[in-house]
């Protein structure tokens, strides 16, 4: 089998990212998708610190330390971007206008709970910044994660053992072996890296899974 | 006349008490008024409540405030962080509370101070630890979690151009919490990094409205800004 690596994954989910979307990516691995988007492709990114329209990095020494993005890196903006303040900025998300929240997780749960925040752990220091928001208010939710964990665990299972961020939030999630739908009546594949069959994805992820009737 | 400049930051902060709650803005850097946060610690007030998206970053301004051992306890969505090592310390010996709130729901917890509402219900964290103990209801089938507003007694924030009746524009994304702590304070003290005559903004682009600020101090901005 062939596993994605990151840039394969954040290619994996650009492509279905349509044109006219407006799109949030979250922290880490999500923003990655940026890189990816199709040339040619209209799609407007929203960062949660009050701006719409990102564009690429800025070259070296021409950084704005007033132009950043939510993961506090520097950002351009796009002729047609504005800005706008935090309240503001959440009630396109809360208020449903984001086509696509891009988020990392831990864990998301076969119902579609999502946990990405913190791991609970006694000394951890919790933060939680957007995610609650984004996951919550995006018309859907894409998780980008690594399909098992270090120790070779699942991050797809029965139910989160870590904090939630929210409950049954998660529309798709994309690993570095599948694409899978979540529905109410479970999850559906969608897609296998070459070389993996069904039955050893099946086996690796330890919950139920469905094969896809129809290719997405 | 209506004159809202200060000569010095020192002379805008002077009045502030121990316990105070103050609002910061900025996210991250971007839009933090470290200038006035200098002042602050310079001020000396004591067991402050500090609002702020993070818990301030390497070792200047709420970062600063937090080592100088001022703060008791700070509202905020993101304190961990890479370069966040005077909170966690702070925050790992006990000497400060931590309330912890997504970023949507802190802006919207401002935003409704400086409205007037008493409460609302959101969305965000229905289901989550940071929901628990709170009250949940559930309109037109979704479910929702009660949340009140965050009232200041000060709000010190950063903005490009004033004018002296305290209208404000920003520039670029560091304008984030600020227009919202102005309004939530009872006094909204600004670091701007210039003052212009009255009429000399655009009314149609002024963002923030005079009538949500008290005190504007000139600060020379030292920021690598990109043309």
């Amino acid at each position: 089998m062939k596993k994605l690596d990151r840039n394969q994954m954040a290619a994996r989910v650009a492509r279905d990212i349509p044109e006219g979307s407006y799109v949030n990516l979250g922290i880490g691995l999500p923003t990655l998708v940026a890189d990816h988007l199709p040339k040619g492709r209209e799609i407007i990114l929203h960062s949660e610190n009050g701006v719409l329209g990102i564009g690429p990095k800025p070259p070296a020494g021409l950084e704005d330390e007033d132009l950043i993005n939510a993961g506090k890196e520097p950002v351009t903006l796009l002729a047609g971007g504005a800005y706008f303040h935090h309240a503001d900025s959440f009630g396109m998300i809360r208020g449903r206008h984001l086509d696509f929240a891009v988020l990392g997780a831990f864990q998301v749960a076969v119902n579609g709970d999502l946990a990405n925040w913190h791991t609970g752990g006694a000394d951890a220091i919790p933060a939680v910044g957007g995610a609650m928001d984004l996951a919550t208010g995006a018309k859907k939710v894409l998780v980008m994660m690594e399909h098992l964990t270090k120790k070779g665990e699942s991050k797809i299972v029965e139910r989160c053992t870590y904090p939630l961020t929210g409950a049954r939030c998660v529309n798709r999630i994309y690993t570095d072996l599948a694409v899978i739908d979540v529905k109410p009546d479970g999850l559906h594949v969608v897609e296998v890296v070459d070389g993996l069959s069904f039955e050893e994805l099946q086996r690796l992820s330890g919950v139920p899974l469905k094969r896809m009737l129809t290719a997405a | 006349m209506i004159d809202k400049f200060f000569a010095s930051t020192e002379a805008a902060l002077a009045d502030i008490r121990d316990g105070a709650t103050i609002m910061i803005g900025g996210f991250g850097g971007a839009g933090m008024a470290v200038a006035l946060i200098d002042a602050l610690i310079a001020q000396g007030a004591r067991a402050l409540t500090i609002v702020n998206n993070n818990a301030g970053n390497c070792d200047t301004g709420l970062a600063a405030l937090i080592a100088a051992k001022r703060v008791r306890k700070i509202l905020c969505s993101f304190p961990r962080q890479a370069d966040s090592w005077h909170f966690d310390k702070a925050y790992r010996a006990g000497e400060l509370e931590l309330e912890l709130v997504p970023q949507g729901t802190l802006a919207e917890r401002i935003r409704a101070a400086g409205a007037g509402i008493g409460a609302f219900y959101t969305p965000t964290a229905f289901g989550t630890d940071l929901a628990k103990g709170k009250e949940t209801r559930r309109i037109d089938g979704r479910d929702y979690v009660l949340e009140y507003p965050i009232h200041a007694d000060y709000a010190l924030i950063k903005a490009e151009r004033a004018d002296r009746w305290g209208n404000l524009v920003y520039r670029k994304t560091a304008r984030n919490f600020a227009p919202i702590m102005a309004a939530a304070a009872k006094c909204t003290v600004v670091q701007v990094r210039e003052t212009v005559d009255l009429g000399a903004l655009d009314p149609e682009a002024i963002v923030t409205p005079g009538i949500f600020v008290n005190r504007i101090v000139k600060v020379g901005s030292s920021l690598r800004q990109a043309a």
